[in-house]
């Protein structure tokens, strides 16, 4: 059988032999256009006049396009139509999209977007946060505020309060393929589009709507990307936009591609926050009421911020049972670029929030902060979190056939028709259960916001990698390196990670396949994800291969295509093996279902006999090769295609009260990691990294442990080497690998050891994994958090890291806490 | 321009070249070869790297801001040329399947022509030999695993490429010194490009034009490392992986630093003349060059020049260079016991130092301060002498006495800038704290990061 097996990426081959194509290496069509922007020099203002004639004049252009030129919809929001393909003569940031070069390749439509003329007229710019609060520039009405208890009570009550703040910085993507787009023009008006997107149907919504023609009119192809990271859920619009307008316009095929200082200055990143904190414990640690303030700095436009905003506080709890919590959100509208989706989805933000907590509460109470960590644990699941309990070996057969009414799929009953709503965008808006999402019964342990903790298993792998990593050792070493070294100094940290997995825009949780077998038993396999890097398209093909019975050479995985796999979901939210992977089955188990009726019937037996296994079908005491068995099925006229659809059950979430059950079940891990810090220079190293991480019954531990190690190494470089600045017009100073430091090959930990945590979903997901794309991200805290630790070791104060920890942060730290602030 | 080169084994013959298209666009644009990536266009990501081959053997370079006329007479090997003609994988491919060193894959030809470069060097510091290769996805320890696997397989035999192409000198290209200062004479506004790793990014980044150029990488009489004992002499053209051999034996301190300064790629391009010649304040040799007294040797047509390193920057964006003058060489001491340099930025590999010092003190007899050489990039508009510091010190005890009484002089030397990279706060305080390193680490203490294990 194919699941669970360390097998290598699908294209691992093409991959080292640089045969993989991605969309710029698609030949290009003859008489192909070549597309760039002109951008905004300035970050809010009006542009009083433009000059193109010097843009239409260089060599090369084609033709140059300004807002008032676009056929139909001037829009590439993925939510409330707030986002322009061209500015128009207002601006909101510095690097928006004013005008659009058409050229006969990319080099003269760069050169030709840097000629125009501006004349500007700037008005004041809203920056940062504070600017924001002052001017009341939000999104929403105001503040989201979901309460759990009184905290505010607990707190005045507690023998001990701590307050503080935290900022953390932005996150640029780095996808190493930066966007890119290829629009081919088609017959009566139609278009095919090519994108490096995670969200196809998102592109080809946009781009029928730039066009006003329906959906069918648009198919949009996706093979694979460099790297998605959340940044290719909604920034490709923009292009593959462009392309399809300009395709249309020209009626010759168009290609865009940002260079990568384009990129940095014109897409957004993760969102950065500042979290104010109060919380109040006992003499013991134990977490008696928690609030906390999230200002979040969504730039420009709406995009996805609000489920952004929304996960932060969905996580402001991380692991922690807090009796009493109140999480206020401030989502502010900034002149800077329109902060999107990044692996975490504002989960990391959030999560950072009360690790901090955690640590300086320890820090008062001169606790181990693991001790104190662990204190405040949910409880852990019956039978200790080690494998819930299976109904028997095989996995639960075709969820999607169930149709319980009342179910959580039937919150999409009510949605609005209006086919305006971006309905299968993050950025939707979403229906509120009627009557309210129930609330969990009494005397279970909660989340903030009402949701049963039933599956937690922390205490399990905390015990097991403090154990294997020699925490309780380490930790005295680290003490007596510190008594000898007056330099260099040591710092240890285990922190947990619990993350809740679905989409919370409930709706999204559905998904599609498209299963054929052909006659000589080769198997065609398409869903609606997409591949970025992360093996969702092997895992679903070891999924496909497992029903079927046979090997993997047999199934074809092919590109995601609008035209196979309608209406789907965004690939993100780490959803993408559990939705695509039950859909496939479902597929593949239709037509097994068919081959094993027709073989039953002509071996005059019950087709409950009839096996798929070892490559041949198994039927009464007779078995038939596979592809012996497809022909006969296709020669008895039976159907070898079928579709595959799954939604995710038990889902019922109220965004707006905070309440309800948003997640289908949470996804854990922990790590630990040891640093040395030098108390000069700020400098510091990454000296060991030891991980457990829960992937249910992994599907692939390679490819599993793969996401690990790279969420950590991506988790740890956004608080400590990665950092964005602005100057103060709003421009991006930091907009190249030159000034952007993604951590380089010697920045992964010395020594780093990882596993997987035996286990197995307690909740029916495909063959009982677990989600793995999002979660591993944050087991990067546990840097930042030893950063913290090494600099509290050189004084009486408190150190309050501000993240990204660059050295200059970390030797601002040590002499602050040399101070004892 | 006219050029002849090897790709993949097959002989390449251009005629009338663009003077500054790249190879990255070529082997895209041209060839239909799209196995090299453009991930970032300016030298700092790796994506496109190939391996080029002249006399001294296999290098990892950026294509994308590499020029065609650099590659006259050299063999090119790119990703598609890595695996066998009959598609039998290289070891290092196989080991990157068998280690899951791919996930999205756009890196992954990059890092297997720089594994694959290093793997024909037989050169086993996998983590400073792919210093300049980023990956998002994986983290790098699978693709760390699958180098140390590979490493002791043969190399295949495909990747060796027959004789190097004998060419003709190119006028845009001269093969003497005497030729250079000819041209560069009559041409005195011409723009010298030598491993291009600046000149690249005026072309990919400011999509500039330049027509006039001329290539110094044919130069021999630049490429010329002298040494006789006493002194060092470093051609202007030598390139910085040459001068980090050379400095691991001389300056094992500066050779530190070498290490990290860019990627393996970049010092393969990158020359010692360049980096003075176009005297940016973030330069990293000059600070250790004017801490050693180095002396710079300036040539033209009409005559030479010689002059102590730091007299030549004179102020932000202005060197004492006369027109058709161009850098000849450096000179230094051989030995330096006391030169310590360090360099401090964001990141430890491929990163623009945010400050770099170099320190040469050395102390008497009496335990005090007898002689300073001290100089700092990116604490100034030029790379700069800390003179008021050096004086503070001079015949004060070599002590927690010699810091006090240097404090107040290093506002007098530095007022640097705030930036992305620091605040000027930040550099101030750490170009102060390295010189407590530097006693520290006279004193025993343990000072470095890098050096300590888990």
């Amino acid at each position: 059988m194919s699941i669970a097996k360390p097998l290598p990426h699908d294209a691992a081959r093409l991959h080292v032999t640089g045969a993989a194509r991605y969309v710029d290496d698609i030949p290009a069509p003859r008489d192909c256009l070549h597309l760039a922007f002109g951008l905004s020099p300035i970050a809010a203002g009006r542009i009083a006049s433009l000059d193109l004639a010097p843009v239409r004049a260089a060599p090369g252009v084609i033709a140059v396009l300004e807002a008032a030129d676009l056929p139909h919809a001037n829009d590439v929001s993925p939510s409330v139509h707030d986002e322009p393909l061209l500015s128009g003569g207002t601006v909101h940031y510095l690097g928006q999209p004013v005008f659009l070069v058409v050229a006969t390749s990319h080099l003269a439509a760069r050169k030709a977007a840097r000629l125009a003329g501006f004349e500007t007229r700037s008005r004041d710019a809203i920056f940062d946060v504070d600017d924001a609060l002052d001017a009341e520039s939000r999104f929403e009405e105001g503040p989201r505020i979901w309460e759990k208890g009184d905290a505010g009570e607990a707190i005045d009550g507690a023998p001990h309060v701590v307050s503080g703040q935290i900022t953390m910085g932005g996150q640029e993507h780095f996808y190493l393929e930066g966007q890119a787009s290829l629009a081919l023009p088609q017959e009566g008006g139609d278009m095919i589009v090519h994108a490096s997107t995670q969200h196809p149907t998102e592109i080809q919504h946009k781009v029928a709507e730039a066009l006003g023609i329906p959906m069918h009119g648009v198919r949009v192809e996706t093979r694979r990307m460099g790297g998605g990271f959340g940044g290719k859920e909604s920034q490709g619009n923009a292009l593959a936009v462009a392309c399809a307008v300009a395709a249309r316009i020209t009626g010759r095929p168009c290609r865009m591609r940002y260079d990568r200082d384009d990129d940095f200055v014109i897409t957004g990143k993760r969102h950065d926050a500042r979290i104010e904190y109060r919380a109040g414990f006992d003499d013991e640690g134990r977490m008696l009421g928690v609030e906390f303030e999230h200002y979040i700095r969504c730039g420009w436009a709406q995009d996805l911020s609000l489920p952004v905003a929304d996960r932060a506080m969905l996580h402001a709890d991380n692991a922690y049972n807090l009796p009493a919590a109140r999480i206020e959100s401030h989502r502010l509208k900034t002149n800077t670029q329109s902060a999107t989706a990044f692996r975490g989805f504002g989960g990391p933000q959030g999560m950072l929030g009360i690790e901090r907590v955690m640590d300086h509460a320890a820090h008062v109470l001169g606790l181990d902060p693991l001790e104190l960590r662990r204190r405040n644990y949910y409880a852990e699941a019956d039978g200790g979190g080690l494998s819930a309990p299976r109904a028997s070996g095989a996995p639960p057969e075709s969820i999607s056939d169930e149709k319980k009414p009342g179910d959580g799929a039937d919150a999409t009953a009510g949605l609005p028709g209006d086919d305006a709503l971006d309905v299968a965008s993050r950025g939707a808006v979403g229906s509120v259960p009627e009557g309210g999402a129930p609330a969990a019964p009494a005397g279970v342990q909660t989340t903030p916001y009402g949701m049963a903790v039933e599956d937690f298993i922390l205490h399990g792998i905390t015990e097991r990698l403090a154990e294997s990593c020699d925490y309780a050792g380490r930790r005295a070493r680290v003490a007596e390196w510190n008594a000898a070294n007056p330099i260099l100094r040591k710092g240890l940290a285990l922190t947990p990670v619990k993350f809740g997995i679905s989409f919370t825009l409930s709706h999204l949780n559905q998904a599609g396949a498209l299963v054929h077998v052909y006659q000589d038993g080769s198997i065609h396999l398409n869903h609606g994800g997409t591949e970025m890097g992360q093996g969702l398209f092997q895992k679903v093909a070891q999924v496909a291969a497992a029903r079927f019975g046979v090997g993997l050479e047999r199934v074809k995985i092919t590109a995601t295509d609008t035209g196979k796999v309608p209406n789907t979901s965004a690939t993100a939210a780490s959803s993408g093996s559990d939705l695509n992977g039950m859909a496939v089955k479902a597929a593949c188990d239709t037509i097994r279902d068919r081959i094993a009726a027709h073989l039953a019937e002509r071996h005059q037996t019950d087709r409950s006999v009839v096996r798929f296994e070892g490559g041949r079908v198994h039927v009464g005491g007779e078995s038939y090769a596979f592809d012996a068995a497809a022909k006969l099925a296709y020669e008895g006229r039976v159907s070898l295609s079928a579709t595959g659809y799954y939604r995710t059950p038990k889902l019922q979430w109220d965004r707006i009260r905070g309440q309800g059950r948003p997640f289908y079940y949470f996804a854990y891990g922990a790590a630990c990691t040891e640093v040395v810090i030098d108390t000069l220079s700020g400098e510091y190293k990454l000296l060991r990294t030891d991980i457990l991480h829960d992937a249910g019954a992994s599907l692939n531990p390679a490819i599993d442990i793969g996401q690990i190690e790279g969420g950590f190494v991506q988790g740890a470089g956004w608080l400590t080497t990665e950092e964005l600045v602005w100057d103060g017009d709003g421009r991006l100073r930091t907009h190249a690998p030159s000034t952007y430091k993604i951590p380089a090959c010697s920045d992964r930990p010395r020594v780093f050891n990882v596993a997987l945590w035996e286990g197995s979903n307690r909740e029916e997901t495909i063959y009982r994994s677990k989600a793995v794309g999002e979660p591993p991200f944050m087991l990067g805290m546990s840097a930042f958090l030893a950063l913290s630790d090494a600099v509290a070791s050189c004084g009486p104060g408190y150190p309050a890291l501000d993240a990204p920890a660059t050295p200059e942060r970390v030797l601002e730290a040590v002499s602050r806490v040399r101070d004892g602030v | 321009m006219d050029i002849d080169f090897l790709l993949n084994g097959e002989r390449i013959t251009l005629r009338d070249a663009a003077a500054t298209q790249t190879l990255l666009d070529w082997l895209r644009l041209d060839r239909g070869l799209c196995g090299t990536k453009e991930g970032c266009n300016e030298g700092d990501c790796g994506a496109c790297t190939v391996m080029v081959t002249d006399e001294d053997g296999p290098r990892a370079l950026n294509a994308c801001i590499l020029f065609l006329p650099q590659l006259h007479g050299k063999a090119v090997r790119t990703v598609e040329g890595i695996s066998g003609p009959d598609g039998a994988l290289h070891p290092v491919q196989q080991a990157m399947i068998d280690r899951h060193g791919s996930q999205c894959g756009f890196c992954t030809p990059g890092f297997v022509v720089a594994m694959a470069t290093a793997h024909a060097r037989g050169d086993r510091g996998h983590d400073d030999a792919l210093a300049g290769n980023l990956c998002r996805c994986t983290g790098y320890a699978p693709i760390v695993r699958a180098a140390e696997d590979a490493a002791d397989a043969p190399v295949p035999a495909w990747m060796r490429d027959a004789a190097l192409p004998s060419v003709e000198a190119a006028r845009y290209a001269p093969a003497t010194l005497e030729a250079l200062l000819e041209e560069t004479a009559a041409r005195p506004e011409a723009t010298l490009i030598a491993g291009a790793t600046d000149v690249g990014l005026w072309v990919t980044k400011d999509l500039r034009d330049l027509d006039d150029v001329i290539f110094l990488n044919r130069c021999a009489d630049l490429q010329r490392i002298e040494d006789d004992g006493e002194r060092l002499r470093i051609g202007a053209g030598v390139t910085m992986d040459r001068v980090h051999r050379l400095m691991v034996e001389h300056h094992p301190d500066y050779a530190e630093m070498i290490r990290r300064y860019g990627s393996a790629q970049v010092r393969a391009a990158a020359t010692i003349g360049g980096n003075i010649a176009n005297g940016s304040p973030i330069g990293d040799n000059p600070p250790a060059l004017i801490a050693l007294g180095a002396i710079l040797h300036l040539a033209h047509r009409d005559g030479r020049r010689e002059m102590p390193i730091e007299d030549f920057f004179i102020d932000y964006g202005k060197q004492d260079l006369r027109p058709g003058e161009v850098v000849e060489a450096i000179s230094l001491p051989a030995r330096a016991p006391r030169l310590k340099v360090w360099k401090l930025s964001k990141r430890f590999d491929q990163d623009i130092s945010a400050v770099c010092g170099a320190f040469d003190i050395g102390v008497d007899d009496e335990g005090r301060v007898g002689w300073a050489r001290i100089a700092f990039g990116g604490m100034a508009a030029i790379p700069k002498r800390a003179r008021h510091v050096e004086e503070a010190l001079l015949g004060v005890r070599w002590g927690e006495e010699a810091i006090a009484a240097a404090w107040e002089a290093w506002e007098r030397d530095f007022q640097p800038l705030s930036d992305m990279r620091a605040s000027a706060g930040y550099r101030l305080n750490a170009a102060r704290n390295l010189l407590s390193r530097y006693l520290l680490e006279d004193l025993g203490a343990a000072v470095d990061v890098l050096e300590v294990a888990p």
